[in-house]
Parts: structure tokens; C-alpha cells; sequence
């Protein structure tokens, strides 16, 4: 008994902040899904009525809605991969007994993590630039002609992608290179001596091994990923023909641009379902993995 | 997306949206602005910002006790700050307030009425351009107008053309109705004969065009502005000439990201009709080549038979009731809005004034260009007065650009676009039949 008291007293401070920046604000939230607070409710309380789902309903069936959706997935699905993907890589060059200047190749790529979004958009802004952008003339000295990058419908997601992957590859790298330093180099020798190769190696015993750091990196990066918006907000605003409308950036329109808060508290609550399920999935994922591993 | 915060963005979102209620239950006597002897704060967008300092000196002279601290807003981002400044009671004193914008802050009772305060002013009412004053003018629930803010410059749209493409294609006049119009463009088209020249260019994704022509054909509103009337007659005459422009070749279909400079482009001769603003005399002059300088013009708006109507357009100054310092607020919007410091503001700034002795600048009664913006300012009208327009207006776009890639009928899409505008106006006409049954009560 006293020791559940002394639990509660160690656990209480935190507990009190998660009620009330946390739980109280969430409650608040669904509250406002519920009804249809907009422009009129804000000049005139007495204006707001409660619409049960009907906000819900409604986004079903908003077609930007589901563009917007679909946007966020198309980043999810292909941004992730390629973020990963760059850390691995970044992170295996690091890690090699072969690379030189160390330190300092982990400070540059670790850097565009700690800048601002909005300072490194905008110098993305100019490398991107259809005449005088440096990806362009690079790509002209390859003789391929120049691709309208923002202004392009086709083109504007995968420019945005390849910045956020950018931006954010070094933070996994710095998680993925302890846990690479931190598989036990006899592992390695062993497999040597019994006449592993490079790729036997990387395949039976550093991706086995770095499983676990991987599941955890996919769950941060996916629902961060789906979290989209600054990155829209400050290069394209959406466009062009809305193809980089994100899920988050719709909420900030529907809430902040139209006034809509009701509406954008339904919007924040889906993409709070999607984001769960999708981290769920992955949990899952992680757990067949591990519990395959012993079976075997 | 930093990683850190990432977890934390829903929370914050939907804590900003509680605490935004939260502000607008509670706070609401804010102590910042009770000094009644503080500094004036001016918000200001955009290019106006940067140059209102220059016309200040006089003021102050005048005024030495009063101090202007004038705030610089980027235009993408100052709907959004006005709104969070009214949700969190951190508005300014006075503001620049594009007159679209009205509705909504008179909807939020945000705005001072101004009549009394120009019946005793120097700056006479009468002055202005009727249909651009008429923006600022704002129905009260007994329905008498209330005047909420003063025009600070005018923006209408209107042709840019090419005059000598016009003249070799046999036409020696602008052209003044719609089918005078269409033959022009025809003609032009024709004689290039090669596909890479069209008529007029009517950017996909700008509304204004499609807007002044169906103004020329009646309302898109109905019933108080609380239906929409995009499936009537007028509409839809106006759609149909606007997407025949498209699908008989007159008009390409292109967005404006998709011309990547129209004033090469203009230069070329790919068009030879643009409808634009006043801001683009500047550009023109800046930015054709000298060889295309004396070949172009404006002229008003052809309307279906004879000059039309346009949209009435522009930044007014408000003053907000949330201020203490509101006399000192009203000095100021006096001052710009005196004719010489209109006259000054045009020549800094080439935004034209929206008072008519202003137009006594020689600078602009003998500049051609303008002259054109003269006349039609005499022909514009005020877009519907509701805060849901901003909305209504893009939506209206988005249908037109479906009908224009056939992905749509007329009838279907404007059918579709007022069951659509029915159901925005929902709450509008609920506080309507609220206020009515409160009012007989």
C-alpha cells in the first residue's frame, strides 16, 4: 500500500503534465469534431452547434480530402524507403573500417537535421529552380532537359520528397550507426573464419542484427512522415493543381485559412487513426519478426 | 518534420484549436492595448508596407504626438495573422485590409463603423468610385449599409492587348461586346494559322476573369446571398462563352505556372488579349522589349452587348474597435486617404486611387493605360458580401477548369457547384432564420 503511494508521489508530476498538455487538449479536440465552430461560433459563442459526425461524413466526402490523403501516402510510401534507405547506407559507410575523417563526415551529414526547414527550403527553392537551379544545369550537363520541379503537378512530390529525405537522413544515421558499432565485432570473425563474404556478412549478420533499431527508425520516420507540412507550407503551398496537399496541410487550410475548426479537428483525428494503425502494423511486424527468430 | 517534435504535432495542432477557444471564452480585456498614449500599430502588406513609411513625414509634422509603428505582413500569410490576432485580442489599431476580407471581419463585429467619422472628415464620401466604395459598405442586420473601412487603392481587371496583331487582323478598335470579341480572336487565330498562336490568355487557376463575366450577366448568389445561383441562366451563359473560348482553340489550356513568362510570351504574340490588373502597366513597361513597347494597350472589359462590367478589387484601411487609440487611428486613414498623398502613394507605388480628384494627377489622367482603369472603375461591382466568398470563389474555379477539360457538362458541373454552395451557406442561413425569429419575438 505505502509503496503504491510512493509510486504515485515519483509518478505524479509527469502524469499531471500529460493530463493537461496532453490528455485535456485531445479531449478538447474530439470535443470540437463534434461540432461546427467556425467564423461565426468565434464571433458569437452562442452560434456553435453540435453535429455529432457529421464533420466525419462530410470529409468522406471531400474529394481534396482524399487527394490530400493520398498525397501523404505517396510521401509515406516512397519518402520513407528512401530515407531509410540513404541512412542505412550512410550509416554502413560510416561504420566501415575503411572510411577516413570520421567525425567530420558525421557532423556534415548529421548538420541538415539541426537547420531550420524554413531557412533550407528556401535555399532548396533555388536549386530546384527550373532555369537557374543547380540540379537543372547538372542535369542539363547530362543532356537531360530541365524539369519544371515545384511547378510541375508530376514532379512537385518527388522534389519535396528527395528534400525531406535530405533533412532528415542523418538523424537515423546517428541511431543506426550505435546500433551498428554496438554488434559484437566476433559476430563478424566468426562468420570469417567460416568463409563468409562481404554481402554473406551484411545480409546474415548486420540486418539480422540491426532489426529491432530498423523497426523502431520505420515507427518514428512513418508517423513523422505522415506528418507532412512544413515542408509543403514553405515550397509550394499545396500546388500546383494541389498535388502537394498533405493530410496536415489540408487541417491548417480547413482551420487556420478558412476557419473551419470543427472540421479540422475531424481531419486531425483521422489522420490520428491512420497514423495509429499504421505504427500498429509495424509493431506487428517487429513482434512476428522476433518471436520467428527464436522459434528458429 | 523534426523527428522531436513530430510526435507532438496533432497534440499541438489540436491544443492550438483549444486554446483558441480558450481565448475566445475568456481573455478578453487585454491590457496592452488600455494605454491610450502608446505608439499607433499599423499592419501592412506586401510592397504597400515597405513604402507607407516614405509617406509619413507630413503626418507627423502635423501630428507630432503621434507615433506609427508599422507592421510588415507578407500577403500569403496575413489572412491567417489577422484571424489569430482577432482569436488571440492582439489586433492592431488600423489595417490594410484587402476589401474581400470585409465581410469576415464584419462577421467577427471586429471592424469601427466609419460614417460619422467621414461626415465631419475633409475627405468627402462622395469622391470615391461608387462600386468600389460599395466593397466596404456592409449590410447591419436592420439593413441599413455601414461603411467599415475607406479604399486605399483600387484593383479591377481589364484587357491588355496587342494593337497591332488586332489591327492586322482587320479589327481597328478594342473590342467592345462579347461577339465583337470572340471575332477578334477568331481573326487573330486564323491569320497565324499555326496552332502555337492563340486569342487570350485566361490562366486556369485565376477565377477573376470567369467572375467579371458573369457579373456582366447577373448575380451567382441568390436569396440574400444565401444559395447559390451558378445553375441559372446568367451563370451559365457566362461559363459557356468562357468555355467556348477553350474548346474552339481561342484560349489555351494552361495554368499560369505553366507560361513561364507571360510578358515574353505577350511579346511573341502567343495571345494577344490578357485580362490583368493594374499592377501589370508597370510591368509591361518593365518588362517587354522595346520593340513590343508601342504595340500594346488596354481597354475595359467588353460586356455581352457593349462595355461591362467588372470586379471591384483592392486594399482598404480599417481601424479596429479593439482599439483605445482610435482617434488618433481615424487621423491617420484621413491622412492617406488625402487626394495628395494618394497621388503620392500611385506614384511610388503605381497603385491607382480610388478617389476620382486624384485622377487630376497629370502622371495619370495623361497615361493611357490608366485611363482605361478610369473608365472601367466607373463599371465595377463588389463581390457577394459574405465571409464564405474566398471560398465559393476558388470552388467556382475549380468547377469551371472541369468543364473547360470536358471532364464535365455545364448543366452537371453548375448543378454540382450549387448543391455544393448550398451546403456551405447552411449555417448562414440558419443564423439568418434565428436572427428573423429573435427579431419577431
Amino acid at each position: 500500500m505505502r509503496r503504491r503511494q510512493i509510486g504515485w508521489i515519483f509518478a505524479g508530476p509527469a502524469l499531471l503534465v500529460i493530463a493537461v498538455f496532453f490528455a485535456l487538449p485531445v479531449a478538447a479536440g474530439l470535443a470540437l469534431s463534434l461540432t461546427d465552430f467556425d467564423l461565426y461560433a468565434l464571433a458569437d459563442l452562442s452560434t456553435l452547434r453540435f453535429v455529432g459526425i457529421d464533420n466525419y461524413l462530410h470529409l468522406l466526402h471531400t474529394p481534396l480530402f482524399w487527394q490530400a490523403l493520398f498525397n501523404t501516402f505517396y510521401f509515406v510510401a516512397v519518402g520513407v524507403p528512401v530515407s531509410i534507405g540513404l541512412s542505412l547506407g550512410a550509416a554502413l559507410l560510416l561504420d566501415s573500417k575503411f572510411a577516413r575523417f570520421h567525425s567530420f563526415f558525421r557532423t556534415a551529414m548529421f548538420a541538415p537535421v539541426v537547420t531550420t526547414v524554413v531557412a533550407v527550403a528556401v535555399i532548396w527553392r533555388y536549386l530546384l529552380h527550373t532555369r537557374y537551379g543547380l540540379i537543372n544545369q547538372a542535369l542539363d550537363a547530362l543532356g537531360i532537359s530541365p524539369v519544371d520541379w515545384l511547378g510541375n503537378p508530376h514532379w512537385s512530390m518527388p522534389a519535396i520528397i528527395l528534400f525531406a529525405a535530405w533533412k532528415n537522413f542523418g538523424y537515423n544515421m546517428i541511431i543506426l550507426l550505435a546500433a551498428l558499432q554496438a554488434i559484437p565485432r566476433d559476430l563478424y570473425e566468426a562468420a570469417r573464419v567460416d568463409g563468409a563474404g562481404t554481402f554473406a556478412r551484411l545480409r546474415h549478420i548486420t540486418l539480422p542484427m540491426l532489426t529491432p533499431t530498423l523497426v523502431m527508425v520505420g515507427i518514428l520516420t512513418v508517423s513523422g512522415y505522415f506528418q507532412l507540412f512544413a515542408e509543403p507550407y514553405v515550397m509550394t503551398q499545396g500546388g500546383p493543381l494541389r498535388s502537394t496537399v498533405s493530410a496536415l496541410y489540408f487541417m491548417y487550410e480547413e482551420g487556420f485559412r478558412w476557419w473551419n475548426l470543427g472540421n479540422a479537428s475531424a481531419v486531425a483525428f483521422l489522420l490520428f487513426v491512420v497514423i495509429f494503425a499504421a505504427t500498429w502494423v509495424l509493431t506487428r511486424f517487429d513482434r512476428d519478426r522476433s518471436q520467428g527468430g527464436e522459434a528458429r | 518534420m523534426q523527428r522531436r517534435r513530430a510526435l507532438r504535432r496533432i497534440g499541438l495542432g489540436v491544443g492550438a484549436i483549444g486554446a483558441s477557444i480558450g481565448t475566445s471564452i475568456g481573455l478578453s480585456g487585454c491590457t496592452r492595448r488600455a494605454d491610450p498614449r502608446g505608439p499607433l500599430a499599423f499592419w501592412a502588406m506586401g510592397r504597400e508596407a515597405e513604402v507607407v513609411a516614405e509617406l509619413l513625414p507630413p503626418f507627423r509634422q502635423r501630428y507630432p504626438g503621434i507615433e506609427v509603428r508599422i507592421q510588415q505582413m507578407p500577403w500569403t500569410a496575413a489572412h491567417e495573422k489577422l484571424l489569430t490576432a482577432y482569436a488571440g485580442d492582439a489586433l492592431p489599431d488600423l489595417c490594410q485590409l484587402g476589401n474581400t476580407w470585409i465581410p469576415e471581419f464584419t462577421a467577427l463585429d471586429a471592424l469601427e463603423p466609419l460614417d460619422e467619422r467621414i461626415a465631419g472628415s475633409s475627405v468627402k464620401r462622395d469622391d470615391y468610385f461608387s462600386g468600389i466604395l460599395e466593397t466596404n459598405l456592409m449590410p447591419a442586420h436592420d439593413g441599413r449599409d455601414v461603411l467599415r473601412g475607406l479604399p486605399w487603392y483600387v484593383d479591377t481587371r481589364l484587357l491588355y492587348y496587342r494593337t497591332d496583331l488586332l489591327r492586322a487582323a482587320g479589327h481597328t478598335r478594342a473590342p467592345q461586346s462579347w461577339a465583337e470579341w470572340r471575332d477578334a480572336m477568331a481573326a487573330i487565330v486564323r491569320r497565324a494559322g499555326d496552332g502555337q498562336h492563340f486569342g487570350a490568355l485566361l490562366p486556369l487557376n485565376e477565377p477573376e476573369p470567369l467572375l467579371a463575366l458573369a457579373f456582366q450577366q447577373g448575380d451567382v448568389l441568390a436569396d440574400g446571398a444565401t444559395r447559390g445561383a451558378f445553375s441559372r441562366e446568367p451563370f451559365r451563359r457566362a461559363i459557356g462563352f468562357y468555355a467556348e473560348l477553350f474548346h474552339s482553340g481561342l484560349a489555351p489550356l494552361m495554368t499560369n505556372t505553366q507560361v513561364s513568362n507571360v510578358w515574353d510570351e505577350f511579346a511573341r504574340g502567343m495571345f494577344s488579349f490578357y485580362i490583368s490588373g493594374p499592377w501589370n502597366i508597370g510591368e509591361f513597361r518593365r518588362r517587354l522589349p522595346a520593340s513590343a513597347q508601342g504595340n500594346w494597350a488596354t481597354a475595359p472589359l467588353p460586356g455581352p452587348n457593349g462595355p461591362g462590367v467588372s470586379t471591384a478589387g483592392g486594399s482598404s484601411l480599417a481601424l479596429f474597435r479593439s482599439s483605445a487609440r482610435k482617434d488618433a487611428a481615424w487621423k491617420l486613414i484621413e491622412f492617406l486617404s488625402e487626394t495628395t498623398t494618394m497621388q503620392r502613394f500611385h506614384a511610388l507605388t503605381g497603385n491607382l486611387p480610388p478617389r476620382r480628384s486624384a485622377w487630376n494627377d497629370p502622371r495619370l489622367a495623361s497615361d493611357a493605360p490608366s485611363r482605361a482603369f478610369a473608365e472601367q472603375l466607373e463599371r465595377v461591382r463588389p463581390a457577394p458580401k459574405i465571409p464564405e466568398w474566398e471560398r465559393i470563389f476558388q470552388e467556382m474555379q475549380a468547377t469551371a477548369e472541369r468543364v473547360v477539360r470536358r471532364t464535365q457538362g455545364i448543366e452537371a458541373a453548375t448543378v454540382q457547384l450549387d448543391a455544393w454552395v448550398d451546403a456551405l451557406l447552411e449555417k448562414r442561413r440558419w443564423l439568418l432564420e434565428r436572427h428573423a425569429a429573435r427579431g419577431a419575438r
